[in-house]
């Protein structure tokens, strides 16, 4: 049996790539909206880990519950992303900084 | 196990609420172009018959419901009916100004509906699950309206940076409640309570999920340093939409810290009385120094939203029932005055034109008296001069952290808040003694949005005269 720390030290790593990742990443946005996906996945191995050791449903279905919500932040994220590309021609995060003070 | 049929009745304005939007949402496509006020007064009706049935519900006193993930209480209440009344103003200042950009649209409505159903069920979890779910509808709504103005690109920057900052804060702030599923258990904040306070306080891992939560917590409320996102979007956004993203979510905000820091880890106050007292400070201090620079209205109320946040904090962190009450009662002060300041931006805005740099208001005292006297109140009452409103939350606040002992935290409060002073000044400097430049915007705007306006700053003097029925109210909603 795989004990339940190796399980949240994966998830750790998984949180503090995505979490690299994001501040990291100077080029595209579309690897941004990537990391903030994985960023979702890493709590879920935590939640389905710790429900699995508990033996408790809950956290399961929490984990239903991310995965809905992440599908529809991916959906306004990508919706944003495709006004913003019409309106600069570019999805550079560098270029990002018309607002500024 | 057997199926057992909740208990309905806590939930009724929820359910009332989705149901009008769906048909909102349904209607509002089978409208042409010219009958689209049919949805905008469809939408004002929602509000009303939601207020009408959260007052109605105010007498029940606590229940839980829906096997014990949402919770009625007179806080949950008083909330709700400030966010109702706050959303409902914005879309009434929002009409003429919306329609002069061609974003007279049933998705503004329907969004801010969507949004006002959030922040209900935030307000009202009693688990892990409904506060992430409540805050994700709040959320996904306001990332969608900021980007509303779909030509504008400066509104899709904005929407873009708000968008992964957002998530991002919502990424840590789960990681730290599936932390604490670990720890406790459970997911019921009041199973929570009970289990963190019987542990030992220097566990490990609890730090490590209270550190997530607090700063999931801090990037919603917008404290620094967890505020980057803030002034971009408020400037970047329509101002009908900052109008809407600087109210009532704020009560919100307030209601998920409430939430997760005293009902759900009430125990470990020590330990998040520290880490608030870090934000408070910073906040005020970066907030008031920050927006002396500014030249665009928006921006400079934006910075004076986050040294708000330092005040409410400070209520918070003195971890009393009168320091809840007094914190609750600055939110709600500043929710109203908040919606004058920048409803004062929509005034003066008209077609083709945004009047969000202080430059605009140069010599409006000659151009409109009643108008510049309008947002003389409102200066005065950010800035704290008494008798207006802002005076009384900002002294409930003081009081509160000197109950707790917070002398020096105090002492910085009123330094900050004499330095913040100077920028709220200047803009009435602006108003009455520059002179105005040739074509500066005259105020053009309809009857029905001058009229509510002028009440919402007179109310800033007359509930700054009379104080105490509100604070009262919070106090008893707390009790």
């Amino acid at each position: 049996m795989i004990p339940l720390s190796n399980y949240l030290i994966l998830g750790a790593i998984l949180f503090c790539i995505s979490m690299a990742g994001v501040f990291i990443n100077r080029k595209n946005l579309i690897i941004l909206l990537m990391c903030v996906e994985l960023m979702l996945l890493a709590v879920n191995m935590n939640f389905i880990a710790f429900s699995h050791y508990l033996g408790d449903t809950g956290g399961q279905i929490f984990v239903f519950f991310i995965l809905t919500v992440a599908a529809a932040e991916a959906a306004i994220g990508l919706a944003i992303l495709v006004v913003l590309f019409r309106n600069r021609r570019s999805i550079n995060v560098a270029d990002l900084d018309s607002l500024k003070g | 196990m057997n199926f057992v049929m909740p208990d309905f009745m806590p939930a009724l304005p929820e359910m009332f609420l989705l149901g009008m939007v769906c048909f909102i949402l349904l209607l509002d496509l089978f409208l042409s172009e010219r009958s689209r006020v049919v949805t905008y007064l469809l939408a004002q009706s929602t509000l009303l018959g939601a207020l009408l049935l959260t007052v109605s519900l105010y007498e029940e006193g606590r229940a839980l419901t829906f096997s014990d993930t949402f919770v009625h209480d007179p806080m949950g209440s008083v909330l709700k009916v400030f966010i109702y009344l706050a959303t409902f103003l914005v879309f009434l200042y929002a009409k003429d100004y919306l329609r002069a950009r061609n974003m007279f649209k049933g998705e503004f409505y329907v969004l801010g509906l969507f949004g006002v159903l959030g922040m209900n069920v935030l307000v009202s979890a009693h688990s892990l699950l409904t506060i992430y779910l409540g805050l994700e509808l709040l959320s996904l709504s306001m990332y969608a309206m900021v980007a509303l103005q779909r030509d504008s690109v400066q509104a899709s920057e904005a929407a873009m940076k708000y968008f992964v900052l957002g998530a991002m804060a919502s990424a840590m702030l789960l990681y730290g409640m599936s932390m604490l599923y670990g720890i406790t258990g459970s997911l019921d904040l009041g199973q929570i309570n009970t289990s963190t306070a019987a542990m030992d306080n220097n566990s490990m891992l609890l730090a490590f999920a209270l550190v997530f939560i607090v700063i999931g917590v801090a990037f919603k409320l917008g404290a620094v340093p967890f505020h980057m996102w803030l002034p971009d979007v408020y400037h970047g956004a329509p101002t009908a939409v900052t109008l809407y993203l600087s109210s009532a979510p704020k009560l919100a905000a307030f209601a998920m810290m409430m939430r997760l820091l005293v009902d759900g880890l009430g125990g470990l106050q020590e330990q998040w009385e520290g880490m608030l007292i870090l934000l408070t400070v910073l906040s005020l201090a970066a907030g008031n120094i920050i927006a002396i620079a500014q030249t665009n209205l928006k921006r400079m109320l934006a910075y004076s939203a986050i040294s708000h946040v330092g005040f409410l904090l400070l209520g918070v962190l003195s971890g009393t029932q009168a320091g809840y009450a007094a914190a609750m009662f600055y939110a709600i002060v500043y929710v109203i005055m908040g919606l004058g300041g920048f409803g004062m931006i929509v005034l003066m805005s008209r077609a083709g034109f945004e009047a969000d740099s202080i430059e605009d208001f140069k010599g409006l005292n000659e151009r409109s008296p009643w108008f510049a006297l309008m947002m003389l109140i409102l200066m005065f009452s950010m800035a704290g001069v008494p008798p207006f409103l802002g005076f009384w939350s900002k002294l409930a606040v003081i009081q509160a952290a000197l109950g707790a002992d917070l002398v020096w935290l105090v002492a910085v409060a009123v330094v900050f808040s004499v330095i913040g002073a100077f920028y709220y000044l200047r803009v009435v400097k602006v108003m009455y003694f520059d002179k105005a430049d040739v074509g500066a915007p005259t105020v053009s705007a309809g009857f029905d949005l001058r009229v509510v306006l002028s009440a919402n700053s007179l109310a800033v003097l007359g509930l700054g005269l009379f104080p105490g029925s509100l604070l009262a109210l919070c106090v008893a909603a707390l009790a």
